[in-house]
């Protein structure tokens, strides 16, 4: 039993190690030859302040975006009837079965349209609601008490008073869920800025750290520290949270 | 107000609705109209039937991309449920360390593809990689790993004489180095999965397979594998689905505009990326994206179909 027990932690701890190997050699060619220096030579060889607040500012937005059209959304497919919903609702989820790559170049050609290429406008809008966000909230809506909602209207409630004064409150571990779901999203999305900006200014995080991987493809103590400082956010974050997190994931099953 | 009240629940609707038909819907059906059509850079010039899919089946490269990305499925996936399981059946119960070891192993998962991608390249790198520099302290020969375009079959039968060629050579080195970075980022994700899943089985089964004197390989057969297949199916059709999809690691890995030593690392996505953006080519792009759509929503009925029989047990 007892060796058993020193077995297991044996290949939990050599698996441990493996996973945590590429962060720890990521830090320690970061500090390699002029150690903490590395750090502010990245961060002013190319825009990288640029590149956080754009990053910043997109995620924030995106956020604030899904948050509301998703609240109200979920509200209106859980809680009321009506003819349509669920023919409605079955519009919303099928855009789910179909993955982001399958429609990106249609999507630049409709951006390009509406003069929107290479604006916040093109990394912001098209994302202000997630399907996946409002699927969540309205299976939680469900799970409310019908006689919550009608001793609230007999107090004067009106509709929208009970999503925001009863409903919303009574909601928070999957608000926080859709929160953490969102800005990891955001912060991690690659293709779709890549595609739809052109210019530096307008570059967020992983996109500015795709083209100074490009550019300084030999200066490994630089590139290891942006990529240091370009994951500390999300990974405090991630630290902060991973209880909820990690219950998160598992219960919903999904990622990305 | 009754007519208030009749049209609000659609007024709730509305925002999500505009940004859904927009920027989702209307691009969706963009995307197969324009399969059907000469679309490039200079626009539309009209539908031309089947003539991109006629494209698509004799395009060597498109093909080439599609074996690239059954390699790395085929590659991926197996793995990814193979480690994820025994990280979870060590870690079940309650062990000393656990939420530190969930910590670690969860890591990966929500670090982004881009950073993972420059830490692992320079891991990677043939000179002064630290990769090769540990095979070379343990007496080893350094390997080329992201720029080696050999497969790896062809790599590991040389030494015997044995020369495949062509599909039998294998993934090339350089893919095989992406798989491994991809089962590195999503086990921390997949063990969390697995966890669920083994928690989800009533101590009962247990204490009964103990009864009938099973051992723990019997145990681990006859109980907790059957019982787990729910979560093993579920993450067995995500981590292809999620695998098919692989571009991040290839874009930033192996850069455009190969896609790796001799294009073996060029996967379906990239491949539709570079007709779309690089010739913006959208008409072939499109028809390219119809393929994968359809490959992938099989892959979804199949998860829908069978998930709801419930891959069974009893």
């Amino acid at each position: 039993m007892r060796s058993g027990q020193i077995l297991k932690q044996t290949m939990l701890l050599a698996g441990g190690i493996i996973m945590l190997m590429p962060f720890l050699w990521m830090v320690s060619t970061s500090l390699e030859q002029g150690g903490l220096s590395n750090y502010v030579e990245a961060w002013t060889r190319v825009p990288f302040g640029t590149y956080f607040l754009n990053t910043l500012i997109v995620t924030g937005l995106t956020l604030i975006g899904v948050l509301i059209t998703s609240s109200l959304a979920a509200y209106s497919f859980g809680t009321m009837e009506y003819p349509g919903r669920d023919k409605l609702f079955l519009l919303f989820l099928s855009t789910m079965m179909v993955p982001q790559p399958v429609y990106l170049a249609p999507s630049y050609v409709l951006l390009a349209k509406l003069g929107w290429v290479d604006t916040y406008l093109a990394l912001i809008v098209p994302w202000t609601t997630n399907v996946f966000s409002i699927f969540l909230l309205r299976q939680h809506f469900k799970t409310l008490p019908k006689s919550l909602y009608e001793a609230a209207r007999l107090d004067g409630c009106s509709r929208f008073g009970y999503l925001w004064r009863v409903a919303l409150p009574l909601s928070k571990s999957v608000i926080a869920t859709i929160m953490l779901f969102n800005v990891i999203g955001s912060w991690n999305s690659f293709m779709w800025p890549l595609v739809v900006t052109h210019s530096e200014k307008l570059r967020v995080l992983q996109v500015g750290l795709s083209y100074f991987n490009q550019e300084q493809s030999s200066n490994y103590q630089l590139l290891m520290a942006a990529s240091t400082f370009s994951i500390l956010p999300l990974l405090l974050l991630f630290l902060l949270a991973q209880k909820h997190l990690v219950a998160s994931y598992s219960r919903s099953g999904l990622k990305d | 107000m009754r007519t208030g009240s009749r049209i609000s629940p659609y007024l709730y609707i509305l925002p999500a609705l505009i940004i859904v038909i927009c920027f989702r819907t209307i691009p969706i059906l963009a995307s197969f109209t324009a399969s059907f059509a000469d679309y490039d850079i200079g626009g539309f010039h009209g539908f031309v039937g089947l003539s991109n899919y006629e494209r698509m089946l004799t395009d060597a490269r498109f093909w080439n991309s599609v074996s690239n990305t059954v390699f790395f499925v085929l590659g991926v996936v197996p793995a990814g449920i193979a480690i994820p399981l025994v990280l979870a059946m060590l870690l079940r119960g309650d062990l000393k360390g656990k939420a530190i070891y969930r910590t670690i192993y969860f890591l990966p998962v929500v670090t982004s593809a881009v950073a993972v991608s420059v830490v692992w390249t320079w891991l990677f790198k043939p000179e002064a990689g630290p990769i090769n520099g540990v095979i070379i302290a343990l007496g080893g020969d350094p390997l080329m790993w992201l720029r080696e375009p050999r497969g790896i079959f062809e790599m590991l039968l040389a030494p015997l004489g044995i020369h495949p060629t062509g599909i039998f050579a294998g993934p090339s080195l350089a893919l095989v180095s992406l798989m491994i970075v991809s089962v590195w980022k999503s086990i921390g994700y997949n063990t969390v999965l697995f966890l669920a899943g083994l928690e989800n089985i009533p101590n009962n089964y247990y204490e009964a397979a103990k009864l009938d004197g099973a051992g723990k390989w019997g145990t681990f057969r006859h109980v907790t594998w059957p019982l787990l297949s729910p979560t093993t199916f579920y993450v067995l059709i995500m981590s292809t689905i999620a695998s098919f999809q692989t571009f991040a690691l290839v874009y930033v890995m192996t850069p455009p505009p190969g896609g790796g030593p001799l294009g073996t690392t060029n996967v379906i996505v990239f491949y539709l990326f570079q007709k779309a953006f690089d010739r913006f080519d959208i008409g072939y792009a499109s028809a390219i994206s119809v393929f994968l759509f359809i490959v992938l929503l099989g892959l979804t009925i199949i998860q829908r179909r069978v998930g709801e029989k419930r891959v069974h047990y009893s």
